[in-house]
Order: C-alpha cells, then sequence, then structure tokens
C-alpha cells in the first residue's frame, strides 16, 4: 500500500485484493456452535473480561448462512458430524474452520467408538487450537493466527 | 375444520439449546402439542473408555462430564473410590473439597444464570454473572493450573495442599459476593418481563419430580427439601451452618429463586470451610493410593519405585460395588463402581442428575407456547455431556 | 432396613441380602421384579419412591453373563438399597419397570442402547444415545473401545 497526497488530499493506493482481505480479516463472524467442554471456554471469550470485540469477531451468528468462520468448539462425535458437515456446507465462501481444543483436532481424550479422530477427517481446517480446554487466550491467539492467514492470502500467498 | 400439527425441529445446533440437545416439538399453531428430545450427540464413551483407564486416570474423564462443575465430579468419582477402598481422608482435606464444591456450584449457577437470563433476552445479567465467575475461575486456576477442568483431588485427598493464598482470595471473593447476588436480583427478581416470562411456566410439583427421578433445585423449587448435603452428609457438611433454600411452586422463577439463594448459601459454606480449615495431612497417610511427596521421589528410590508403580499400574482395590451419590449444583450426582479386584473398573455408572432431570421436559412444555419452551429447557440447566456422556 | 416381610411373600425369588461398605445389597430373580419393586416402593416400612439409577453391567466371561442393577433410595426414611438381577444368554430380557417408576423410561433405553438388554413392555423401546443404524452394543465387554470402523 502507498500513501500520495494530491493537493491537500491524501490518497491510499493499493491493489483490490488487499483491501479486501483487510476487511475481512477485521470482520470475521464466527458461527455460534458449541459442542462440549470448549463451548464454555469460547463464551468466556466472548464475555467482559477476555472481549473478543477487540478483534471485530464478537459478532456470533446463530444461523450459517451469516457466518465466516466455524469454530469447532468441542468434541464430535459420530452422531453429530453429519450436522456438522451440513452446517458447514451452509456456510456461504470465504469461509473458514478453526478446530478449537484437542478433541476437535485429534479425538483428544476420547478414542473411543463414538468419537471422530480429528474433525480433518471432513473439514478443511485452517487453523489448529491445542489444549483441552483451549484457554481464552490460546483462542484469541488461534483467531488472530486465522486473520494474519487471510491477510496472507489476499496477498496471493498460500493458504 | 381440519387442523393438523407442524413438526418443528429445535437443535442440535440451537442458540438457546444449551448444548447439542435436539427436539423434536409438534406444534398446533404456537402451541406445544408434544415434544420428543433426541440426545446422543455428545455421546463420548466414557463410561466403556474408564474401564480402559486406571483408577487415577478416571479422575480426568470425570472432569468432562460436566464441565460447569468439574470439580463435584472428581470429589463423587474419588469419593467412589474411597468408600471401596475404606480410606479415611484426613479433615483439611474433607475442608478443602466442601470449600472448592461451594465454589464450583457458585461458578456452575452464575453461568447458568447468565446464559438463562441471556436465552429470555436479557444481555446484562451474561457480563455480570460471568464477571464472578472469572475471578472463581481464578481462584481454580492458581490452585490447579486449570480454569474449566481442576483434577484437584487424588483418591486419598489432595494432589497438593493448598496454596499460601487460597484463604485469602476466598475470603475476599465471599466478602463481596453477597452484594454482587443483590445486583443480579435488581436486574431480574422484580423485573415484569423476567415475571411474565417465567412465572407458571414449566410447573412440576413435587410428586412428579418424585416419579421422574428429578433432584436437585428443580425438586426444591417444587418444596421438597432434599439436598444430598443434609440428608447423608459427606466433606464434613454436618459442620457447617447452612439452609436449603427451597420454592413452593415449581416453576421456572421459583428454580431461579432457589438457584440464587443457594448461591448465597454457597458462599457461606465455602467461608465457614476456609475461616475453619484445619491443619494437618492433605492425603490420607499409608494410604496405597497416594503419590509419594516430591521431595522423596529425589531421595528415596522405594518412592520412585511406587511412584512408578502407581502411573503404570495403578492400585487394586478388593472386589465389590459401591455407589456413592454428592448434590452438584444440577441435582443427584452418583457413580456406580464394580470392581472386580483388578486395576481398572469393571464398570463404573454414573448417573447424571441433568439426564434425568431432562426427562422432565415433555411433560413441562407440552401445552405451552414455542417461546416458552426456551425457558424451559434454560432452567432444567443441563449440561449435555453429562446428558449423554 | 427389615426385609423379611419381602422373604416371606417372595421366598426363594429373592436371594441373599448381602452388606458392602454399608451398602445393602439384593439379589432377586427376573420373573418376580416388577412385583418386587412394587412392593418395595409401597411397603410403609420401605417406601423407595425414589429410582435413583438402573443399569446393566457385564460381567463376560462369568456365567449369568448380565446384570440389571437399581439403586433405590427413599425419601421418607433416608435409605438406600441395591436390587441385583442377573440375566443369562446374548438376547438378555427383563421386564420394565416403567409402571413403578416413570424415570425409569430412559434409563431402559439407555441400558437396551449399551448392553442390548430388552426391558418387555416398555412402550418405546429404542436407542437413545447412539444413532439409529449402529451396529452392536458397546458396553458388552466383546466390543473393542476404538468401535468397529468402516473403511
Amino acid at each position: 500500500m502507498g500513501l500520495e497526497r494530491l493537493g491537500e488530499t491524501t490518497i491510499v493506493t493499493a491493489n483490490l485484493d488487499r483491501v479486501v482481505g483487510w476487511a475481512r480479516k477485521n470482520s470475521l463472524w464466527p458461527l455460534s456452535f458449541g459442542l462440549a467442554c470448549c463451548a464454555i471456554e469460547m463464551i468466556s471469550t466472548a464475555a467482559a473480561r477476555y472481549d473478543i470485540a477487540r478483534f471485530g469477531m464478537e459478532v456470533f451468528r446463530p444461523s450459517p448462512r451469516q457466518a465466516d468462520v466455524m469454530i469447532v468448539a468441542g468434541t464430535v462425535t459420530c452422531k453429530m458430524a453429519p450436522a456438522v458437515k451440513r452446517l458447514y456446507d451452509q456456510m456461504a465462501e470465504p469461509k473458514w474452520v478453526v478446530a478449537m481444543g484437542a478433541c476437535a483436532c485429534s479425538g483428544g481424550l476420547f478414542p473411543t467408538y463414538a468419537v471422530i479422530q480429528g474433525v480433518d477427517t471432513f473439514l478443511p481446517v485452517d487453523v489448529y487450537i491445542p489444549g483441552c480446554p483451549v484457554k481464552p487466550e490460546a483462542l484469541l491467539d488461534g483467531l488472530i493466527r486465522l486473520q494474519e492467514k487471510i491477510a496472507r492470502e489476499a496477498q496471493g500467498g498460500a493458504r | 375444520m381440519s387442523s393438523e400439527t407442524l413438526s418443528l425441529n429445535l437443535g442440535p445446533q440451537h442458540p438457546s439449546t444449551h448444548g447439542v440437545l435436539r427436539v423434536v416439538l409438534e406444534l398446533d399453531g404456537e402451541t406445544v402439542v408434544d415434544a420428543r428430545p433426541d440426545i446422543g450427540f455428545l455421546h463420548r464413551g466414557i463410561e466403556k473408555l474408564a474401564e480402559n483407564r486406571t483408577y487415577h486416570q478416571v479422575v480426568v474423564l470425570t472432569d468432562r462430564l460436566d464441565y460447569l462443575a468439574a470439580h463435584s465430579n472428581n470429589l463423587a468419582y474419588v469419593m467412589a473410590v474411597e468408600k471401596l477402598m475404606d480410606i479415611e481422608v484426613p479433615r483439611r482435606a474433607r475442608y478443602v473439597r466442601a470449600a472448592l464444591a461451594e465454589l464450583q456450584r457458585i461458578a456452575s449457577h452464575l453461568f447458568w444464570l447468565g446464559t438463562h437470563a441471556h436465552d429470555m433476552g436479557a444481555m446484562t445479567p451474561l457480563f455480570y454473572a460471568l464477571r464472578e465467575r472469572e475471578a472463581l475461575m481464578d481462584i481454580f486456576e492458581s490452585l490447579s493450573g486449570s480454569r474449566l477442568t481442576p483434577s484437584f483431588l487424588r483418591i486419598g485427598g489432595l494432589a497438593a495442599d493448598i496454596d499460601g493464598r487460597f484463604v485469602e482470595t476466598v475470603k475476599s471473593f465471599t466478602d463481596t459476593f453477597q452484594g454482587r447476588v443483590d445486583e443480579y436480583e435488581t436486574l431480574l427478581t422484580d423485573n415484569p418481563i423476567w415475571k411474565y416470562r417465567t412465572q407458571g411456566v414449566g410447573i412440576l410439583d413435587a410428586p412428579d419430580c418424585v416419579r421422574l427421578g428429578i433432584s436437585g433445585p428443580m425438586l426444591r423449587s417444587a418444596g421438597t427439601a432434599l439436598d444430598l448435603r443434609k440428608a447423608q452428609p459427606y466433606c464434613c457438611y454436618d459442620e457447617f451452618h447452612f439452609e436449603i433454600p427451597t420454592g413452593t411452586a415449581g416453576d421456572v422463577y421459583d428454580r431461579y429463586r432457589v438457584r440464587i439463594r443457594e448461591m448465597r448459601e454457597s458462599a457461606r459454606i465455602a467461608r465457614q470451610a476456609v475461616e475453619g480449615l484445619p491443619e494437618g495431612p492433605w492425603a490420607a497417610p499409608g494410604s496405597v493410593t497416594v503419590f509419594p511427596a516430591k521431595g522423596d521421589l529425589k531421595q528415596d528410590i522405594t518412592a520412585v519405585i511406587r511412584h512408578f508403580g502407581l502411573v503404570m499400574e495403578g492400585f487394586k482395590p478388593p472386589a465389590g460395588e459401591v455407589y456413592h451419590a454428592v448434590e452438584s449444583p444440577r441435582g443427584e450426582l452418583g457413580f456406580y463402581i464394580v470392581s472386580d479386584g483388578g486395576s481398572r473398573p469393571l464398570r463404573l455408572k454414573v448417573r447424571p442428575p441433568s439426564f434425568v432431570n431432562l426427562q422432565g421436559l415433555v411433560k413441562m412444555v407440552r401445552g405451552r407456547l414455542l417461546a416458552d419452551v426456551v425457558a424451559i429447557i434454560g432452567a432444567v440447566d443441563i449440561v449435555l455431556a453429562e446428558v449423554d456422556r | 432396613m427389615n426385609l423379611d416381610a419381602l422373604r416371606v411373600r417372595f421366598g426363594a425369588a429373592i436371594g441373599e441380602v448381602t452388606v458392602f461398605r454399608g451398602e445393602t445389597n439384593l439379589t432377586a430373580d427376573r420373573d418376580c421384579i416388577v412385583s418386587l419393586c412394587k412392593a418395595l416402593r409401597d411397603e410403609e416400612a420401605l417406601a423407595f419412591d425414589f429410582l435413583s439409577d438402573l443399569c446393566g453391567v457385564d460381567r463376560f466371561p462369568a456365567s449369568p453373563r448380565f446384570l440389571v442393577v437399581y439403586h433405590l433410595y427413599s425419601l421418607r426414611h433416608g435409605h438406600r438399597l441395591r436390587v441385583k438381577v442377573p440375566l443369562g444368554g446374548e438376547e438378555p430380557v427383563i421386564d420394565s419397570v416403567l409402571p413403578v417408576w416413570e424415570t425409569a423410561d430412559w434409563h431402559e433405553r439407555e441400558c437396551f442402547d449399551l448392553f442390548g438388554i430388552r426391558f418387555r413392555n416398555h412402550p418405546d423401546l429404542r436407542r437413545i444415545l447412539l444413532p439409529e443404524d449402529f451396529e452392536g452394543h458397546p458396553l458388552r465387554k466383546d466390543f473393542p473401545l476404538e468401535g468397529v470402523r468402516k473403511p
């Protein structure tokens, strides 16, 4: 990006992709979608102390059609997986997936008959956040990394 | 004129089902004719997993059963194993356990209050309630290193002695807490909108509750003062002064009143527990279940061997079976453990209060309006991980 | 808690009464379970009006393999009792106690789901925790922890 002065006015020049990327990364709307323990920490992140609004992400949308980022907050079981997949399919492009916590990343503590061993077996995950449960600071860190990734993509970088 | 009903699917992804609960409602206009709850979306196989873990390894699984009251689950489980092993836990450990259980009850009720009010359109109580909850999370974190899942209990005692600041932080919390509860009450108790949404909604009388096995605040809001802390005292609860709040109507509003007063009582108990905290050991001396002290591991080879054995192989309780129940924030939380004399349980069954209490849902929503369903689900105070296990 | 009156009425259908760690255990025959539960609930001195819990136990390879365990509590007297009913065979069947305690509904469905124990006269006996198309009963000892994964 560059700054130019033309008489009294200042003009910012940039390519359109970058501007769009900048706007996208600063207005991520997460799908409000809690599954298990991590969802409680996700709610704490949205509340007063951690205040996710500082990063432009406080607009939790219950409808997948209005959301950009799916935070998979908790254990995905075999019974729940079709619903998760369907929610992802209902989200409009561009969309991102954050696997929050050990269960979403890899099945976590539960190597059992009922649990999907990592949501990356059926969803394209952009950011993995370890922890059991993930602390609010770690969730914010993961989401900031997602923002960085979106900005990188806008500059033509790899996903 | 013919009429037919409309099926409406609520969940498993819905902002006010408190997790992955699905309810299929049959509606006649806006009136609920019937409801079919569908659970199991968070069934993780914890009971099966526990059969493949040593007794100590199960402690961390119990955290994840009811993550809003993880300490209560730890407590119910370790007390069941202690009963099986016939271990006498020192008084200091019992006092700390009781204090933590009451702080956990407050944290759980605060989260319930915030999300329940939020479901009904009141945004402010969520931020107020989570403010105090963060103070409690700090106490748990400084003690155990984890906010939500403390796992601070070991079979036979605690994981460590309390740190130096614990007593002071609990005291300063309880000093201010009653005033904070007053704040929540100014927002809701006499609020006409809140009363209109909750009074006379979701009524379940005491005989119905007993028939359905419902316990905890739901039963007490209908007028039955059953509380296991009084009925079958554990953790020195018979040494603390507290009352059991009850309601009369058994509706959503009375459940709110009962839980608000329970928070006040819990703060009183926590205060008494830290003020009367006895000196002495924090784990049963000489018990085979207790890990050797960290200092001994550096000097004493037998301590290292014992530590290795406990971690790798665990201990072997006698064959037999026990059931132990505690009063969790949601009701009677029991653990039934069957041992065949091995180092892993033959069967571990959780008696989850949420699972049983949720059965009352159908009876409560029949004939009510669709908007009441949200209020009624909220007032049951379910944790889906515990419902589904 | 005195169970002598029951012994007179049910005779050999109820087995020995044992006490372990202060908890009373009663073993009973499958066929008398509903009438026994009714008696436990309605007998003045017992008054077990609250069914705390109902669950299955798989003791494979012991025989009889399954147990159905009822945990009872009396609000009036504050005492507890555990009733155990042994069940043999691969397709165990027992009568539903739903007419005695309404709360047994979901407990019995769960027991059917996880152990494959059938409850006769249950009006809606279908899976509760696992998906409808799940094969097998996971809490049986011959079911692997990781489950049977399809390729």
